[in-house]
């Protein structure tokens, strides 16, 4: 179905992005426009989802071009999923941001940096052609690297430059790939490639290239090659590096959803064990250096590894539900990461340090932080009524099943078991730590307020819990989304129903 | 002339890495660089060394160049364009803040 | 910056950038059928500005040019993603182009073609974000130094 709706996601923000830079000076109205593009993403988004559930896929050819040779815009319903969740998160964060982020960045294009984020995730979410992701990729890693630098503190500068070292590396393994693709099937288009690579077999060569990619989005997503991680999140202020948790990563976490679901599926016994393996360790060595630390925010970078672990292990398991519970936790993880690195930023800016030892006592002068903090780990932990817990018994569910004919996977869930404990241990240190304890701050003594800041926590804690509670009317977009994502042939049809 | 592309591609990927490992922060960005324009060449080889016109509908020509590798090239070249650019400014603006391009010397955490 | 008794460089670079600023508007126009188009145009006027630059100083480009380059670089941009937009008015694709022919007086038959406009705002975007990165840089240097 064509509709051009479906380029609205990526227009909104890159427009207003303009547009507030061509606003410098005034502040104001590029807080009301970040607010009003968000909310409007959210609208189409929406409407999207809505559209796709009644009719199906929905693509844009751009520029007329039919789709092997021109660029396509492809909407499914995960794709229509992930687009309402950035625009939920990236509210609450921008909102955030209006208290705590400080004129100095306002003044300096940060409201338009956020837009040229969003436009980045956007495409990456809704485009159908493998070069197109790349540039889309790199949108969103440009305006991250100057988000990160900015302000230019003497730890962000340092942290900044490893961040953007490795990561144009790994851009330019991705374009080692899409060589290396283009040499071996002749296509880039998404559609267009499974076509070919299933007509011709995944050849030994095919998987080396599907192993490359791995690698590639492996560092994108955190997946194993997460070093770079935990210090590079936790250098910004928490505004921006809790729209890094809930975004960035979540990008590489579709992108490998989708090319192992859509293009590399057919020898699974090499790359979803391998996928199964690095998961598996993901989530172990993010949990064992989630426990070791002792400061806020190197636990939370941590907590985001966990996570990226947990979800891919749901890929790994690849079966029909526990792909419905990945892209179920992934929604989650996307809404509770920015929630937690927003109530442990408003905590650093309370005491003025994340080292836990210098911390104590606080919930006698702030309550309600201290307890949408506990019901986040709560739903981080997967306690049931909360939203991490359906996700976690999908996966785990299914993996053990399938343990029944590889044990591999019996393996896998019982690291998925123990990763959830770990995400307990590691935020109950905070909370235990922080807020309990002997009240060494009064309020006068605090070196920031709590004003304005509590507003998007306490917005993100209702989705977080609206996301528990609510499942049962959620839950049937996920399944059909999980559907077409193990079975690509919808995918197909609609991308090159012209051609096939 | 496919051979010949080979040799010159694993000469510039050898020299990236290499400057990639010294600890100079200029000679870090340079090697991205050179890996970058390595690359470059590959996607351009991958494509296939065709002879044939520019891939423009002209008279005379009845066979074209793939016009795809050369798009892509240029896309991949003009965001490495602004990826260096932005990086050789911070790797100044973090000289005169840090006091220090060696990254050896970038890695403590006693600042924080 | 600047080397201040270059005679030489300075009296050719006042014929060279006639030269390079023409030929930037051929490839400019010519991109519609012939290599070239805006990116390139875009560059052969910064080379041609950053000649100035060596030649003489700062101080004297700036003189010479009033724009502020940064908001050049996003009036291009949104140039380009306006005229992409406009073709959703009229329920065609995004980015989706036409052209036609018309005769004009001197010039006789001449085609024009929507994508110049997108074209146009590539070409302001490149020079703004190239001239920038150029200036600031110089700047900085300048600073530096004294």
């Amino acid at each position: 179905m064509m509709n051009n709706f479906v380029v609205l996601p990526l227009v909104i923000p890159l427009l207003s992005g303009l547009l507030m830079a061509l606003l410098r000076k005034n502040v104001r109205v590029q807080r009301w426009l970040s607010i009003l593009s968000v909310l409007l993403t959210f609208t189409v988004s929406y409407h999207l989802l809505q559209t796709v559930k009644a009719e199906g896929i929905q693509i844009l050819e751009i520029g007329g071009w039919t789709a092997p040779f021109g660029i396509v815009l492809v909407v499914d319903l995960i794709s229509a999923l992930l687009l309402m969740t950035t625009s939920v998160v990236s509210f609450a964060c921008i909102i955030y941001a209006f208290k705590s982020i400080g004129a100095e960045r306002e003044k300096f294009y940060f409201y338009s940096l956020i837009q040229f984020l969003l436009t980045g995730i956007n495409g990456s979410f809704i485009t159908g052609d493998l070069f197109n992701l790349y540039v889309c990729f790199e949108v969103m890693l440009l305006a991250s690297y100057v988000l990160l630098s900015l302000g230019g503190g003497r730890v962000q500068l340092r942290e900044g430059i490893k961040y953007i070292v490795i990561n144009t590396l790994s851009s330019t393994f991705f374009l080692l790939g899409i060589a290396y693709l283009y040499a071996v099937v002749g296509t880039l288009n998404l559609a267009h490639l499974s076509v070919r690579v299933a007509e011709a077999g995944q050849t030994g060569l095919m998987t080396t290239i599907a192993v490359l990619f791995l690698i590639v989005f492996g560092i994108k997503a955190a997946l194993f090659l997460f070093f770079w991680l935990p210090g590079a999140y936790s250098a910004p202020p928490a505004a921006i590096s809790a729209i890094f948790a809930a975004l960035l990563t979540k990008v590489g976490i579709y992108t490998i959803f989708r090319l192992y679901t859509l293009v590399f599926y057919h020898q699974p016994h090499i790359t979803h064990t391998l996928i199964a393996v690095m998961a598996g360790l993901t989530m172990l060595l993010g949990g064992i250096g989630a426990i070791g630390q002792w400061d806020i925010r190197k636990i939370l970078g941590y907590n985001v590894i966990i996570g990226v672990g947990f979800v891919i292990s749901g890929l790994a398991v690849f079966t029909s539900a526990a792909v419905a519970g990945a892209i179920y936790y992934v929604i989650h993880d996307m809404v509770t990461k920015a929630l937690l690195f927003l109530l442990g930023g408003t905590m650093i800016s309370i005491v003025g340090t994340g080292k836990l030892k210098e911390i104590s006592g606080l919930i006698r002068n702030h309550p309600s932080l201290g307890w949408m903090f506990f019901i986040t780990t709560l739903a981080l932990a997967g306690v049931p009524p909360l939203s991490g817990f359906i996700g976690k018994v999908l996966i785990i569910k299914e993996g053990l099943s399938k343990g029944v004919f590889q044990a591999g996977f019996y393996w896998l869930a019982g690291i998925g078991l123990l990763s959830s404990l770990m995400i307990l241990y590691s935020l109950m240190k905070i909370f235990i730590n922080g807020f309990w304890g002997e009240t060494q701050l009064s309020k006068e003594m605090e070196k920031g307020t709590t004003q304005g800041l509590l507003f998007p926590c306490v917005f993100l804690t209702a989705v977080c819990v609206f996301l528990g509670l609510g499942a049962e009317l959620l839950y049937p977009y996920i399944e059909s989304a999980s559907q077409s994502l193990i079975d690509p042939h919808s995918y197909i049809q609609a991308v090159l129903s012209e051609v096939v | 002339m496919e051979t010949m592309m080979a040799i010159v591609i694993g000469i510039l990927f050898s020299i990236g890495v290499y400057l990639l490992l010294c600890q100079s922060l200029l000679r870090i960005i340079l090697g991205i660089s050179i890996i970058s324009h390595a690359t470059n060449l590959l996607i351009i080889t991958m494509g296939g060394l065709k002879t044939g016109g520019p891939p423009l509908i002209s008279d005379g020509f009845f066979s074209y160049t793939d016009p795809l590798p050369q798009a892509l090239i240029l896309t991949a070249i003009v965001i490495n364009f602004a990826l260096t650019a932005f990086l050789l400014v911070l790797a100044y603006r973090s000289y005169a803040v840090l006091g220090t391009e060696n990254m050896e010397q970038l890695r403590g955490n006693d600042d924080e | 910056m600047g080397l201040k008794n270059d005679v030489i460089l300075q009296t050719v670079t006042k014929v060279a950038v006639f030269i390079i600023l023409a030929f930037s508007i051929h490839l400019f126009i010519g991109g519609h059928h012939n290599p070239g188009g805006g990116f390139v145009g875009g560059l052969a006027v910064v080379s041609a500005f950053t000649l100035l630059l060596l030649a003489f100083d700062l101080k004297s480009l700036r003189a010479g040019l009033i724009i502020n380059f940064e908001i050049l670089a996003i009036v291009g941009v949104l140039i380009a993603v306006c005229t992409g937009m406009s073709s959703l008015l009229f329920n065609e694709p995004f980015l989706n182009q036409i052209f036609g022919t018309i005769n004009l007086p001197i010039l006789g038959e001449t085609e024009f073609a929507t994508a110049v406009i997108f074209d146009t705002g590539v070409a302001f975007a490149v020079l703004g974000t190239a001239l920038s990165i150029i200036t600031t840089i110089s700047e900085d240097i300048c600073k530096w130094r004294q």
